[in-house]
């Protein structure tokens, strides 16, 4: 089968980004800074504890049980956001059965044979953008970038649920949702969603459900074979 | 033969099939995206692996066109 081509972009912005008209539209460096920004934010909740953990201890080892409760604050924050981050995947409630293959076969339609496969595994649909490899999910995406494949992004975004029989739609055309949107118009999709969570790619793996992990190895594996290419 | 569908409840929903030879089946697919935009579905068609775009008239050359509901942040 031939390789997908990247996101091309197209002449449209995604309608829908009127919406959140306030919102910078994202693009690379907008990315950059929002996930360094994750990661100050993520020291600003880990630094304080873990320095509280080693102060109490120097003061008096006695105090160990504190200072283990400061430690486990420490890991557990970063830990809540990554499950915030990973909730984007999680498979919603089935519709029936003849509407699910039906949606099934026209999402197989949009997508080549690897992802048809894929989604088929897991429940995820992979698509190659000029931002990153995407990861689209029923009621969110993954974004994971070249630049640093070890960070991933995490989009809350569905179909508007106030639009007439949206919470009635089948698995596989809430993914087509997003996936047309995404291919529209990849930086106006990123915009429009809510991102939840930027950060470590293994916090994020470790968190969704088994199945979806290859979905997460797929897309690291794409990006590894595109940066191969790149000049 | 050219598909005017939307995704819906039911997986998803043929409204039209016209060919651009077939004035009547032309109109009544015309009448029929426009019903759709005018409640608020956005129409796309693919345009290569990869790449969609939005379009606001009924494009007759299309083999498929897909009408989608907005989206919005979760």
């Amino acid at each position: 089968m031939a390789e997908p081509l990247a996101l091309a972009p197209g002449p449209e912005v995604l309608p829908e980004t009127a919406a959140v008209h306030w919102r910078p539209r994202v693009d690379d460096a907008r990315l950059r800074r929002v996930g360094t920004l994750w990661t100050l934010t993520t020291a600003a909740h880990v630094v304080p504890f873990l320095g509280a953990a080693a102060l109490l201890m120097w003061l008096n080892p006695l105090a160990l049980p504190v200072a283990l409760a400061c430690v486990a604050h420490a890991w557990v924050i970063p830990e809540l956001y990554a499950q915030r981050g990973a909730n984007v995947l999680r498979p919603r409630p089935r519709a029936a059965a003849e509407p699910e293959r039906r949606a099934a076969g026209l999402l197989g339609d949009l997508v080549g044979h690897d992802a048809r496969e894929l989604h088929a595994r897991t429940g995820l649909v992979l698509e190659q953008g000029r931002l990153g490899v995407w990861l689209v999910g029923e009621a969110g995406a993954l974004l994971l970038r070249h630049e640093r494949p070890r960070r991933a992004y995490c989009y809350c975004v569905r179909v508007d649920t106030r639009a007439d029989g949206a919470s009635k739609l089948p698995s596989g055309d809430r993914i087509a949702h997003l996936l047309l949107a995404l291919r529209a118009d990849e930086q106006g999709f990123a915009t429009v969603a809510n991102l939840s969570f930027s950060g470590a790619r293994w916090r994020v793996r470790r968190r969704v459900a088994a199945q979806m992990r290859p979905a997460i190895h797929a897309a690291v594996t794409r990006l590894d074979r595109r940066s191969t290419t790149l000049p | 033969m050219s598909k005017l569908i939307r995704m819906d409840h039911t997986g998803h929903s043929t409204l039209a099939e016209w060919t651009s030879d077939d004035p009547a089946a032309v109109e009544a697919a015309v009448d029929a995206f426009r019903a759709e935009l005018d409640r608020g579905y956005l129409a796309m068609v693919s345009t290569g692996p990869g790449h969609a775009e939005q379009v606001r008239e009924l494009p007759l050359d299309a083999p498929l066109v897909i009408l989608r509901l907005p989206i919005s942040g979760g």
